[in-house]
């Protein structure tokens, strides 16, 4: 990868020039995937009762959207426009059934928790959208850079929520590789004579939603660009 | 642009290459990663060959505790005679098809025993006909000093198939333990099968002798007695796939198991 792009880049603008990146600190906050394009939603609200789910899955959402935009981008000029749609699925499911692979075969207990969600990779909007919105007008390395700034932007967002719901939802934060561990003491909790109890709301799919919503809400109320105008 | 890529020919051209490109490179992964997976679901299958016999054991130790807990890998017929026998000490060859690790229960039970199922509704004789010429896995166990057997059992749930293993005691009728799982049955509900509350009620229970009905798995909260379980309150029809699958496959064991010469060898108290 950085061989066959230093190569090419002393053509023209560095590497990772202003312009560049922005690409990446964009969907961080001005144009994030979930609270400002409000794309790939479905996926945080399912897979963020656990945080280790949570970082394999943006893990995962990453490489597919670096992926297949960079891909989608080097065959811009060669895609028919009449088939655009079905061939940018095709190369975003050829990707995620090898990440699917690959992590069945490498990291097998999580292969195991994702089951359906690998597949759902395919539908999150984020990876179609931003092919379509982006990688078919641009550069292959822009293109990259965009499917990683979006990438990071749903990272972050799905381990914020991902965090808040297990600690209040299961007293505990899970890291992969390192199992659950309980962050709170046992002896706070009715069970144990304390005061404390778990609170299943948080574990409940309408609590992601809101707390997408709150990040939304805190986010507009410090940047007043992104509120619209009625 | 030199072409134009919106004339049919070429777009037939581009989407026939993009089939031949796609399909050559995830066949050429499949092939590549699937050693490797099978490896990883061989290591599965033994954690929970294990978890029958309440040995917890993960991905890691598992190869290592299947061959310090396992005396003896044994197939059987539909009548119940043993076919081939692997001690202790030969280590789990995938590439070996005789060996009773490889027979796949989930392919004979979909491809045979489930259809005859569906159409004679717990007529376990029916069943009993069709198997004939399958080969039936079996595990020889040692553990605290009991010699146990561990039979794998395969049924469907509500959604998708569930499996698991049942050990029973060297009386061919005390339960020792049982562990189960599922493909994809209701979280909170039918997928709570997998549970320790669950399982754990198995322990200490007897087959029936006999009756048509060897064990049962009985509707939430209804009463029980040695030879029932309570099932799981909201996952009823997950509870009865239980039922079948423990109920049917015990039946299928019952040549060997009631054959005595495979049974006294550790009866003396």
């Amino acid at each position: 990868m950085t061989t066959a792009s230093s190569v090419q880049a002393p053509a023209r603008e560095p590497l990772f020039s202003k312009k560049n990146r922005k690409l990446i600190s964009d969907p961080l906050n001005d144009s994030n995937p979930i609270t400002v394009q409000v794309l790939g939603i479905c996926s945080a609200l399912a897979i963020t009762v656990q945080v280790q789910q949570a970082v394999i899955m943006a893990l995962s959402v990453t490489v597919v959207t670096m992926g297949g935009n960079f891909v989608i981008s080097m065959l811009r000029n060669l895609i028919p426009d009449r088939i655009r749609i079905i061939v940018q699925l095709v190369v975003v499911a050829a990707l995620v059934i090898i990440v699917d692979q690959l992590l069945k075969a490498y990291q097998p207990d999580v292969s195991e928790k994702l089951s359906v969600f690998v597949g759902l990779i395919i539908t999150n909007c984020i990876i179609m959208g931003r092919i379509e919105a982006y990688a078919l007008g641009n550069k292959p390395w822009p293109s990259l850079l965009d499917g990683l700034g979006n990438g990071l932007g749903y990272t972050w967002i799905l381990l914020a929520v991902a965090t808040v719901r297990e600690l209040l939802g299961s007293g505990a934060i899970s890291f992969p590789g390192m199992g659950q561990i309980k962050l709170l003491p046992q002896e706070w909790f009715i069970a144990n004579g304390g005061v404390y109890e778990n609170n299943n709301l948080i574990i409940l799919p309408p609590m992601a939603l809101i707390l997408v919503g709150m990040i939304i809400w805190i986010q507009r109320s410090r940047n007043t660009s992104l509120i619209e105008e009625n | 642009m030199a072409f134009d890529k919106n004339n049919t020919g070429y777009t037939l051209l581009f989407s026939t290459v993009m089939v031949v490109v796609v399909g050559a490179a995830l066949a050429f992964t499949a092939l590549a990663l699937k050693s490797q997976q099978d490896a990883n679901a061989a290591d599965k299958k033994m954690v929970e060959i294990l978890g029958a016999i309440g040995v917890k054991a993960d991905r890691s130790t598992a190869r290592a505790e299947f061959e310090q807990y396992i005396t003896e890998r044994v197939a059987i017929d539909a009548d119940g005679q043993v076919l081939s026998s692997y001690e202790k000490g030969r280590a789990v060859d995938p590439s070996d098809a005789e060996d009773p690790f490889n027979i796949d229960v989930m392919k004979d039970y979909r491809a045979t025993i489930k259809p005859v199922v569906k159409a004679n509704k717990g007529d376990v004789t029916a069943v009993q006909s069709a198997v004939k010429g399958l080969r039936f896995p079996l595990y020889r166990c040692a553990v605290e000093g009991k010699e146990l057997l561990i039979i794998p059992v395969v049924g469907s749930g509500l959604w998708g198939p569930i499996w698991g293993y049942v050990a029973l005691e060297s009386d061919g009728k005390t339960i020792y333990g049982a562990n189960f799982d599922h493909k994809s049955e209701t979280p909170g509900l039918g997928a709570e099968i997998k549970e320790g509350f669950f399982t754990s009620k198995f322990k200490g229970k007897e087959l029936a002798t006999g009756a048509p009905v060897l064990f049962s798995v009985v509707k939430g909260g209804a009463p029980t007695d040695t030879h029932s379980v309570d099932g799981i309150t909201g996952g009823t029809i997950t509870s009865k796939g239980v039922d079948e699958m423990v109920n049917r496959t015990l039946q299928l064991y019952q040549g060997y198991l009631s054959a005595s010469s495979n049974l006294s060898a550790s009866v003396q108290p």
